[in-house]
């Protein structure tokens, strides 16, 4: 792991830091310098809605070298409720649990460890919200 | 802009090929198509190739190859997007020659992937999804096309068994292809038996990890008439390029591949054709979902209606368009560099009438279509045989 690399994201990745166009309102995850929308290049801080629901996923059972000890794992392209997208972990739900459409809300979680000491990366993953 | 023609072609076989070195493929193929178009110099080389950096601890292809085809002093240009990267290096030789600066151009796709482990190679392919916010969060290239095929299964109603029937068909079809990695049968049920590698996709619904590299040689079509007549004279009459997003989560609709339908479009204008007058098509079956989008997205049937067009038999081989005659990515094989090069043969080998036993009855209009990670870029090539019906 680069430390200066993973630092630069901790904004985006521990705080959910989202961008908001100034001109026309379009919510960026991760920021951008220019909107793809109507190119303006003014971006205030928004937060990036917790709360959201899945438009697809996976289950990984054939991982990354670095990821095949947590197979098999639950991936997906989750949509906020501010219309911003990403792609993160499903956890806290079986396999067989997770379904199009479910309503997710993002938590803080350990991502994977790296390096011999095992240091640890952190990030976000959606778990299922419950009404 | 000159018109411009393909005279030669060749490529290795592709494989698994422990013998031979990443520079001894590239030359392999390069004197392959040298020898086919009866050229022993050229004027510039193009290389394509994804990440040798990677798989191979080495840049610098395009000195590599100017060098060790004994041409040393000849501009060469090494090009780079991904899956597509061959085709990329295809259309940088096609400007060069349409533009007038150079004559004679060499392109060579290439890839050696088994030099590195299985994990290695892996890990070197993810680098053409958004490592940041994809890769980061342990996503793998099955998992992003499995996100595409559940997407397109909820939406559509694609079924399980329409994805196996692509993986059957380019198996059989593969079995008539002496440089396919892969000669041999598989049934649906043998590939909804594969392991599963990301749900709903098994390891059967997957192209493999594959070391070779494919070449072409371009000339301008007044030249290549002149000279180069020993074949019959292949046109490159359309060519279009695209880029989509890098994140698949950024696509707008997940299961429709933006890329491909821009630079589908932009190659069908520029020939002045539509789906409907393409007699058969390469397209870039990485995974068995992929080939069900991109019928889609090129409009060979409506939107929603690859898996269907696919369980009626129309992409057979004596189907309405015949798709991935030569095994495709699937059985053939994907060196990621060589791949859209390689597309580009079977087309010039089917037009041409030298395809062998699996030479098509009607071949006079192919289209070969790459690309490259989830959906970030795409490149539609069309290609005609001279004194052919249009």
């Amino acid at each position: 792991m680069d430390p200066q690399k993973y630092w630069r994201q901790i904004p985006a990745r521990y705080r959910l830091e989202a961008y908001k166009c100034k001109n026309c309102g379009k919510v960026f995850f991760p920021k951008r310098l220019i909107c793809d929308n109507c190119k303006s290049r003014e971006f205030v801080k928004a937060e990036h809605s917790d709360k959201g629901k899945l438009l697809t996923y996976t289950v990984i059972r054939t991982g990354p070298a670095d990821f095949q000890d947590q197979t098999p794992y639950v991936i997906g392209v989750v949509e906020s409720e501010n219309g911003a997208r990403l792609t993160a972990q499903i956890a806290d739900v079986e396999p067989e649990n997770v379904a199009i459409g479910m309503k997710l809300r993002m938590a803080f979680r350990k991502i994977n460890k790296t390096g011999d000491a095992g240091v640890i990366m952190y990030g976000y993953k959606a778990v299922p919200e419950f009404e | 802009m000159r018109e411009v023609a393909i005279i030669g072609v060749g490529m290795t076989e592709f494989g698994e090929l422990w013998d031979k070195s990443l520079r001894d493929l590239l030359v392999e193929s390069s004197l392959k198509a040298m020898d086919d178009a009866k050229v022993d110099a050229v004027d510039a080389i193009y290389v394509g190739a994804m990440s040798s950096g990677l798989f191979d601890n080495q840049e610098h292809l395009a000195s590599i190859a100017a060098d060790y085809l004994g041409m040393v002093g000849v501009p060469a240009t090494r090009c780079e997007s991904a899956c597509i990267s061959g085709s990329l290096a295809f259309k940088g030789a096609f400007l060069d020659v349409a533009s007038g600066y150079s004559d004679i151009v060499l392109v060579t796709g290439v890839e050696k992937m088994t030099d590195v482990s299985g994990d290695k190679a892996v890990a070197g392919l993810s680098t053409a999804a958004d490592d940041e916010f994809e890769g980061y969060n342990g996503v793998t290239f099955p998992g992003l096309y499995a996100m595409i095929a559940n997407a397109h299964m909820k939406k559509y109603g694609t079924t399980r068994r329409q994805l196996s029937l692509v993986a059957v068909k380019n198996h059989a079809n593969a079995l008539k292809n002496p440089n396919a990695q892969f000669r041999m049968k598989v049934t649906p049920e043998a590939v909804e038996g594969s392991v599963m590698i990301a749900d709903p996709l098994h390891i059967l619904d997957c192209s493999p990890i594959t070391d070779g590299a494919a070449s072409v040689v371009v000339a301008p079509l007044e030249l290549a008439k002149e000279k180069f007549a020993h074949h019959k004279i292949v046109k490159v009459i359309g060519l279009g390029h695209a880029t989509g997003t890098i994140a698949l989560h950024s696509r707008e609709d997940i299961t429709e591949l933006d890329a491909v339908v821009k630079a589908g479009e932009r190659a069908y204008k520029m020939a002045g054709l539509g789906p409907d007058d393409i007699d058969f098509a390469e397209l870039h079956d990485c995974f068995t979902i992929a080939e069900i989008c991109e019928l889609e997205a090129l409009g060979f049937c409506a939107k929603g209606e690859g898996g269907l067009m696919t369980e009626r038999g129309e992409t057979l081989p004596d189907g309405k368009i015949p798709i991935n005659i030569s095994g495709g990515l699937k059985a053939k094989g994907h060196p990621v560099g060589a791949t859209g090069v390689s597309q580009i043969i079977e087309l010039v080998e089917q037009i041409r009438g030298d395809a062998g036993d699996r030479q098509l009855k009607k071949a006079d209009i192919g289209l070969a279509q790459n690309l490259g990670g989830s959906g970030g870029s795409s490149i539609v090539t069309i290609l005609k045989g001279l004194g052919s019906r249009v």
